[in-house]
């Protein structure tokens, strides 16, 4: 007798037979029909309509037959709300019955049936079951609230039962605690502004007695809920360290992650003296190690994470390089994960080792894992400079295997390693010349004309070569056709001779028959390049090219920082912040890892650029394209793209500025240093040093050598991203994003006016309290159109700087107050100074030295600018309205 | 929190749906089996799958995937170790966790749920306390409620869900009491081709089946604890006692339970107890090659080894083998391409070999991949580690238990290259 017997139905109509079974007089009977009745809803059919009668069965003393029409109720109460009402007598009941365990069942029932009138009626039984005697019930209770909340908040709110509930986090038992945690942290995600979980020490020291007693799903949920306080000092985030540590050997891989989370936040915050950090960080890598012993979908999610905390902290898991190694029967999705830890552990101690693997995998059956395994031996020839010839051997006994995807990964990683050793590997040319006519794929191809053009001297039939690919020209996808068209140039300013039809050939396949923009805009330039000046030509397309830096995919700082915060999280796996793609995410709270507090910090982080001021935090890192293929790409970006955005107003400006004479100044401005730079940034010149204020110097350079394409936009001044400065909570809806930019000697505010609002806005004004340097508006604000409900709005504010001077705290400070048809906002925003700045910075000696001594020795601060790469010394910046002078220390270079 | 659970059977049918909060329709997954076509085998199903407006984290255990269907952020191994819980209760309630058990009882199975998530929270996991709310089902009892009308419902709160020690019922009583420990090794390793070592270790559990009456507090010691030091445990430990005097001090649930896993991986301590030569080789433009293995016994520490399988993944051209083995018999899948070669024991006078020809498509290029070979093998009395324990002490009852261990040492995820 099994229940397989509930999915047979008879001929004859089974609702009407199962009906007439419900209103049997017979308890065994009933309690069968009510099982059949269950067992189709378990298939997902619809039995609905036998509602009244199964509800009729509600009344029971048979435990059994109370549980199933429970099971029926929730699921169908919403389609019969007014049925659904006969149900309540016996709920409210039902909470009053001696046995906690129906008085618990009764009230997360209620709980579960989202019917608006019903809630009205399960308030009451709620409060008392919150106060209930038995705990069995108190923690049903606290979950019951956290489902009421999302039928009715309002109600919630209304009836108190959020303080009831904060009030459990205090309860005597272990699991009321844990699960009242978990309901509080469920409500506020729906509700960030509220600080309803409002910890301190003494709430704290309750949660980690509780985590050592209550279950292990609640011991999940409140450590996610440690790791959301945040420490007064190192003394008390190391004292939470220590009583949270022991989780790391719990038998739940949750708790586990959860544990780790709370460990790699805190950590922040200790000292790095401190021998206590030395024995977290021992501490951290078994448990993690142990997670990839588990089942693979476990597996994949701990890999994930492993791969974050890899990046923040390598030292956790540096000699554990073996453990990645792929097993041949591993799910690919494993597999690709392990590889690319694989990569990020490589070193010179174990690269060897890393290598054997890699080889091995190259040979093995699955495509997707051989390409990125081939892929991942260049990366580690980039990575591990003593392994680069080995890479180098390995790549080409793989290109001998002749296997098509294999020879084309080969071939695109073999182009980075060029970039990265120039003239060591040429020899290989030879080797790859003759893999020219199986390449498919347009990444390859793109990657092989590339390794011709930039080496055209030394193969003889270069031009022959290329010439092959441009028959084909308009076929070609526009990475290839960008390609040819530089290699092609590039042959042309080494080969003038034979070369001259063959380069016209190209400019006008690309400047006359192509549609693609870019392409035809790089083929302009290379002509009027060209015809103008064939030296200067020489000068920009031969220049010698920045190194590529070795680490080409790790997650840009901020962005790793944020996601260290979301350890185990779903964030985690998808390695975005969750305001990225969790829906409903409107007021999602950005999470940030604590500061430091001891004192070793000087050190190990450089000082933000003297003037505070936002652009000085660009990210030294190139920003992951979502994949490896992107990655690979911007390679050959050099280091210039790793800033945020530019404007892209700016492009049709910077290109004309190029053809028109600018290209002496571009020349001029360091495209030597800038190999020096390498991955290390960007950061003091764009703040601190508008010396030369046209595109930054390798910015527009880059898109003329290079190659790979992508970089469509010269940039001109340095524009910060865009930043939230007035949050929709605090306006009322309105949502306010902007930054500060400077266009050919025009100060600009550009803002983004969105109206989160259910209500038009009209009427739009701005005003700016008086600040350090004038800054005012030379314009109302200009928004015509009332902004409707979800619009958005960019306008462009010009400023000027006459307006009423007060010194502010910090110089760079700016109280704005922006008023609609709703209300009057006020926020405060910092100015980047280099927006003041001038682009003909030049002065006459003796002016130069008069407006020196002119400055009162007090105005006289001292700065020193570490990496700079750039050479010039010549920064007096001036602003004329008043006078006053940045003077850089030029000793610092 | 966990939104609804759907159970999908391989041939892509959705046999059972639950809904704990509102009700999801079926038709978000249609995302799964979108990403499932993609993955061409079952295996490499993605367990993080991204919808519109749903979050799809699945398992597959037995041949049934469990997608859940999650909307808010919620740590996604917090769901698959709960699916995976829920996996092991069908199979402690049913003897099984397949299809037909599940809807052999689908009443239970919905019951069970109910009980174990409310509102997406966890609620109660522990097998014990499931037990004593809902009874699992057995023929007899069917029989007994068939005829007495009764339910299999407990009719009141569990005692364990409240106390300190979850895990354990108040009143539980034996006539013979008894407490067993099993430490069970299994050797993880992949050995490259010219039969060096390229990483090993031991993933080693200790499983117990403690059979004692009242309230007992036991505490068990090891001869050389200094080789655990990467240890998960059952929370009945005391993790206190284990960080001071590395002494597993536990009030045990009662049953069969995990005590602890650990892992040892610091290569000297990892013994291999095989090695096999290998010669497998296909001939450039002859659609034919040579295969020939022999297996024997090292570092075996005296033990016989026993058990021993050897599975082969043979590449996709090969289309069958003629094989000749001195010992145990072979099987050649030709639609999978896999060969297995049940050998049994393993007698260091005559080492086990399977040889012969391999055929291959005619035409076919030559197959570029090397197939690795997977051994399983199993070593009583053994545990490679060389862990043993040293006594078993109860505290809190009079009663003289029955104690006993027992070591077995196998082959884990155990891959030889070629």
């Amino acid at each position: 007798m099994t229940d397989s017997k509930y999915f047979t139905t008879t001929k004859k109509g089974e609702i009407f037979e199962l009906k007439a079974e419900l209103n049997s007089d017979k308890k065994e009977k009933k309690k069968e029909a009510v099982k059949k009745v269950i067992a189709s809803m378990t298939v997902g059919k619809d039995v609905s309509a036998l509602f009244p009668d199964v509800v009729n069965c509600m009344q029971t003393d048979n435990l059994e037959l109370k549980k199933l029409v429970y099971l029926y109720l929730m699921n169908y109460a919403k389609s019969q709300p007014d049925m659904a009402i006969m149900a309540v007598n016996t709920f409210v009941k039902d909470c009053e019955d001696p046995n906690p365990l129906i008085r618990a069942l009764a009230v997360r029932t209620m709980g579960c049936i989202r019917v608006d009138k019903i809630t009205e009626y399960l308030c009451e039984p709620l409060r008392k079951c919150l106060k209930d005697e038995d705990p069995y019930v108190r923690k049903t209770a606290a979950v019951c609230v956290a489902k009421l909340h999302d039928i009715n908040a309002q109600l919630v709110e209304d009836q108190g039962f959020l303080d009831t509930l904060k009030d459990l986090i205090s309860d005597s038992n272990p699991m009321v605690v844990a699960n009242a945690v978990a309901a509080l942290s469920e409500i506020a995600e729906s509700h960030p502004s509220s600080n309803l979980l409002d910890l301190n020490p003494q709430s704290i020291n309750k949660l980690l007695t509780a985590l050592n007693e209550c279950t292990e799903w609640g011991q999940i949920f409140i450590l996610d809920c440690l790791a959301n306080y945040m420490p007064k000092d190192d003394r008390e985030a190391q004292s939470i360290c220590e009583r949270v540590t022991p989780r790391l050997s719990h038998a739940n891989s949750a708790v586990v992650l959860s544990a780790v989370k709370v460990l790699m936040k805190f950590m922040e915050m200790l000292s790095k003296d401190l021998d206590y950090y030395g024995t977290l960080l021992k501490k951290l890598a078994p448990p993690l190690v142990t997670l990839l012993s588990a089942e693979p979908e476990l597996q994949y999610v701990a890999l994930r994470n492993i791969n974050l905390i890899v990046q923040k902290r390598p030292e956790i898991l540096k000699h554990e390089m073996k453990v990645f190694f792929v097993k041949y029967n591993d799910p690919i999705y494993v597999k690709l994960e392990k590889l690319d830890i694989m990569i990020r552990l490589a070193s010179q101690a174990n690269i060897a080792q890393v290598l054997a693997e890699l080889k091995e995998y190259a040979t093995e059956v699955d495509v997707d894992f051989v390409r990125k395994a081939v892929r991942a031996i260049g990366r580690c020839a980039i990575k591990v400079e003593q392994s680069a010839e080995r890479c180098v051997s390995t790549l080409l006994d793989l290109i001998q295997t002749k296997v098509n995807y294999v020879v084309q990964e080969a071939i695109v990683v073999i182009k980075d390693i060029f970039r990265k050793y120039p003239n060591k590997y040429e020899s290989v040319i030879a080797t790859l010349c003759e893999n020219l006519d199986s390449l498919d794929e347009p990444e390859a191809r793109a990657a092989m004309i590339w390794i011709v053009g930039e080496y055209a001297e030394r193969i003889d039939n270069a031009d022959e070569l290329l010439e092959s690919f441009l028959e084909g020209f308009h076929d070609e996808s526009t990475q290839v056709q960008l390609q040819l068209l530089t290699a092609i140039v590039k042959l042309f300013l080494k080969k003038p001779t034979e070369t001259q039809e063959l380069v016209q050939q190209v400019l006008s396949l690309a400047t006359q028959d192509s549609d693609n923009p870019d392409l035809r805009d790089r083929g302009y330039i290379y002509w009027r390049l060209l015809s103008t000046d064939p030296v200067a030509a020489k000068e920009v397309v031969l220049a010698e090219k920045p190194l590529i830096s070795e680490e080409t995919d790790l997650i840009e700082p901020t962005l790793l920082d944020e996601l260290i915060c979301y350890i185990g999280t779903l964030a985690s796996v998808y390695h975005k912040p969750p305001s990225a793609f969790v829906e409903g995410s409107r007021g999602i709270v950005h999470k940030s890892l604590p500061p430091r507090t001891g004192s070793s910090e000087s050190a190990e982080s450089p000082d933000a650029a003297p003037s505070g001021a936002p652009p000085s935090e660009q990210p030294a890192v190139i920003p992951t394209q979502g994949d490896l293929l992107g990655d690979l790409l911007n390679l050959d970006l050099g280091p210039p793209v790793s800033g945020p955005p530019v404007a892209t107003t700016s492009v049709q400006m910077g290109a004309v500025d190029l053809l028109g004479g600018g290209l002496d100044s571009l020349l001029r401005s360091d495209v030597g240093g800038s190999p020096a730079m390498g991955g290390t940034g960007f950061t003091a010149p764009s703040a601190v040093m508008p010396a030369n204020l046209g595109p930054p110097p390798s910015g527009g350079l880059g898109d003329l050598f290079d190659l790979a394409g992508g970089v469509g936009t010269l940039s001109g001044s340095h524009v910060a991203p865009k930043t939230v400065w007035l949050p929709a909570m605090k306006a009322k809806g309105l949502e306010i994003s902007g930054t500060f930019s400077r266009q050919v000697g025009a100060i600009s505010m550009d803002l983004l006016l969105t109206n989160k609002a259910l209500q038009v806005m009209s009427d739009f004004a701005i005003q700016f309290n008086r600040n350090s340097f004038g800054l005012a508006p030379a314009a109302p604000l200009q928004i015509h159109a009332p902004l409707a409900p979800n619009q958005t709005v960019e306008i462009s504010l010009p400023l000027n700087t006459v307006g009423s001077v007060m010194k502010m705290d910090p110089l760079n400070n700016l109280q704005v107050a922006v008023k609609n048809n709703i209300d009057v906002f006020y926020f405060s925003t910092l100015y980047p100074l280099h927006i003041l700045f001038v682009e003909d910075g030049k002065m006459e000696r003796q002016m130069f030295l008069a407006t020196w001594k002119d400055i009162p020795n007090e105005n006289e601060a001292q700065f020193q600018i570490r990496d700079c790469p750039l050479s010039a010394a010549r920064c007096a910046c001036s602003r004329p309205s008043n006078q006053k002078q940045l003077v850089p220390e030029h000793t610092a270079w | 929190m966990i939104h609804s659970l759907f159970l999908i059977n391989c041939s892509g049918d959705i046999f059972l749906e639950k809904h704990w909060k509102s009700v999801v329709s079926q038709s978000v997954c249609d995302y799964f089996f979108e990403a499932q076509e993609k993955a061409a085998d079952v295996e490499n199903v993605p367990p993080v799958i991204s919808t519109p407006h749903h979050y799809l984290i699945s398992i597959y255990r037995e041949k049934i995937f469990f997608v859940s269907v999650i909307q808010t952020e919620v740590p996604p191994l917090f769901v698959i170790e709960f699916l995976h819980r829920v996996a092991d209760t069908f199979q402690d309630y049913f003897g099984e966790c397949s299809e037909t058990a599940i809807k052999d009882n689908v009443v239970i199975v919905y019951e069970l749920l109910e009980e174990m998530l409310d509102n997406g929270f966890p609620l109660a996991t522990e097998s014990n306390i499931l037990k004593e709310l809902i009874k699992p089902p057995t023929i007899l009892r069917s029989v007994v409620n068939s005829i007495t009308g009764s339910s299999n419902m407990g009719e009141t709160l569990p005692t364990g869900q409240l106390s300190n020690i979850p895990w354990r019922k108040a009143v539980v009583k034996y006539t013979n009491n008894e407490a067993y420990f099993d430490v069970i090794e299994e050797i993880d390793a992949i050995i490259d081709k010219s039969g060096s070592t390229v990483f090993a270790e031991i993933q080693g559990v200790i499983d117990s089946c403690i059979k004692l009456s009242g309230m007992p507090d036991l505490s068990l010691s090891f001869m050389n604890p200094r080789l655990l030091d990467d240890v998960s445990f059952h929370p009945c430990i005391r993790f206190k006692r284990w960080e001071s005097e590395r002494v597993l001090s536990f009030i045990p649930p009662d049953g069969n339970f995990r005590l602890i896993s650990y892992r040892v991986s610091s290569q000297n301590l990892v013994a291999i107890p095989v090695y096999v030569k290998h010669i497998i080789s296909f001939k450039e433009n002859s659609s034919s090659g040579r295969f020939d293995v022999t297996i024997g016994p090292k570092q075996n520490m005296g033990k016989t080894v026993e058990g021993v399988i050897v599975t082969v993944h043979m590449p996709k051209a090969v289309l069958n083998m003629n094989l000749t083995s001195t010992q145990g018999s072979y099987t050649f899948d030709p639609v999978l391409k896999v060969l297995t070669w049940d050998i049994g024991k393993i007698s260091p006078q005559k080492l086990p070999n399977l040889k012969g020809i391999v055929n291959l498509q005619s035409g076919a290029p030559k197959p570029e991949e090397n197939p690795s070979l997977n051994i399983q093998f199993k070593i009583q009395q053994l545990a490679i580690s060389g862990l043993k324990v040293n006594r078993l002490d109860m505290f809190g009852e009079k009663y003289k238990p029955f104690k006993g261990v027992k070591y077995i040492t196998k082959a884990g995820k155990f891959q030889v290259r070629t």
